[in-house]
């Protein structure tokens, strides 16, 4: 290496190794499904540990895996009338219901023309499997629209192949946005009390700016209706973590 | 106008005939309603027996499905689906396209022939 004057080069300390600790990270960012985190009251908490012990002794023999609204999900149940004795669902989760052993979940799919939606127990003994077949979010956490927006954004093929999740870090957000069908439907959606984000909403202007008339901007600033779950998750994670390791 | 589902199905409610038969799929300048349920109660879910007026005449019907949330791990339909039946219990039409719950199969006696008729199963 020519340098200038003829001196030596200056000394370039060797740039130090970035240590990414994957371990730590992808522990803090597992996910925790959202019923095992008790509602705001005052029930005793004894309550809500014997019903997570309940929770970890099913998951212990059944795989429930992660899954969030949006993603589309195959179920098959116990059905005793059925030939083969069990039936197959195929349908995007539109909502997760429910605390502790009662949590439930909405999935809905379009067969034949009709709109179906099944409301099945995620702890029943009835259910044999649950397969996501595609796990993404979309923009809202409650897709209940969907029975308003134009069928095809319900229709999902039963015979459907897995699709394999790209990354291991995050989960993909769809941002698609919805179109509806005309009015009227089941809610009024346009109101700022549901807070969508998934909609194209084709309103016109002044009938948009009317829906703001019902906004209560007040609620997001009450003290009195917050709640931090972050102590209570970390707890429950570290119960979830020692328990599951036995 | 169209008011939102309330309810199962009860007396004027608007059905959705399901099977392939001519009375169920000629064109009519009212929809068909329901008039009576076989019921103590008025109200009808899946697997009770209705009477229906369609194109001004009275015909049994069987309710397979409705827009009513019922029991967790049964189907909720996006409307009130109904098979036309004879007062013996046979159906009137060949073929039924629309699923069908599998609750129904608990009745294999009554609705055997109804279920012979059925295509999908939900």
């Amino acid at each position: 290496r020519v340098s200038s004057d003829g001196k030596p080069p200056k000394f370039q300390p060797p740039p130090k190794p970035v240590i990414i600790d994957r371990k730590t990270q992808k522990e803090e960012r597992r996910f925790l499904s959202p019923e095992f985190i008790p509602p705001r009251g005052r029930t005793d908490p004894l309550k809500y540990y014997l019903e997570r012990k309940d929770m970890i002794q099913r998951r212990k023999v059944f795989n429930i895996p992660e899954f969030y609204v949006g993603s589309v999900l195959a179920v098959t149940a116990a059905d005793p009338h059925a030939s083969d004795k069990s039936t197959r669902f195929v349908g995007i989760c539109i909502q997760r219901g429910g605390k502790g052993l009662g949590a439930t979940f909405v999935l809905r799919n379009v067969i034949e023309d009709q709109g179906v939606e099944i409301c099945y127990e995620l702890y029943s003994p009835r259910i044999q499997a649950i397969e996501v077949l595609k796990l993404e979010k979309r923009l809202d956490e409650n897709l209940m629209y969907l029975r308003d927006a134009l069928p095809e954004y319900s229709t999902f093929d039963v015979n459907m192949k897995p699709v394999p999740p790209e990354d291991h870090e995050e989960i993909p957000v769809n941002k698609l946005q919805v179109r509806m069908k005309p009015k009227p439907w089941s809610k009024r959606w346009e109101r700022p009390k549901y807070n969508i984000k998934g909609i194209k909403f084709e309103l016109p202007e002044h009938k948009m700016k009317a829906a703001q008339k019902w906004s209560q901007p007040w609620l997001e600033f009450d003290m009195l209706r917050e709640y931090d779950t972050s102590k209570i998750e970390k707890k429950i994670r570290k119960e979830l973590s020692e328990e599951l390791e036995k | 106008s169209i008011t939102g589902a309330c309810g199962a199905i009860q007396k004027l409610t608007r059905v959705r005939v399901v099977d392939n038969s001519t009375l169920g799929n000629t064109p009519y300048h009212r929809p068909p309603k329901c008039i009576h349920v076989y019921n103590k109660t008025g109200v009808g879910k899946v697997g009770d027996k209705i009477l229906l007026a369609i194109k001004g005449e009275k015909k049994k019907a069987l309710i397979v499905g409705h827009k009513m949330p019922g029991p967790t791990m049964t189907p909720r339909f996006d409307s009130n689906n109904v098979v036309l039946i004879e007062d013996n219990g046979n159906p009137v039409g060949t073929r039924i396209k629309t699923p069908i719950p599998c609750t129904l199969r608990r009745r294999e006696g009554e609705f055997s022939k109804v279920l012979a008729i059925a295509r999908n199963f939900v």
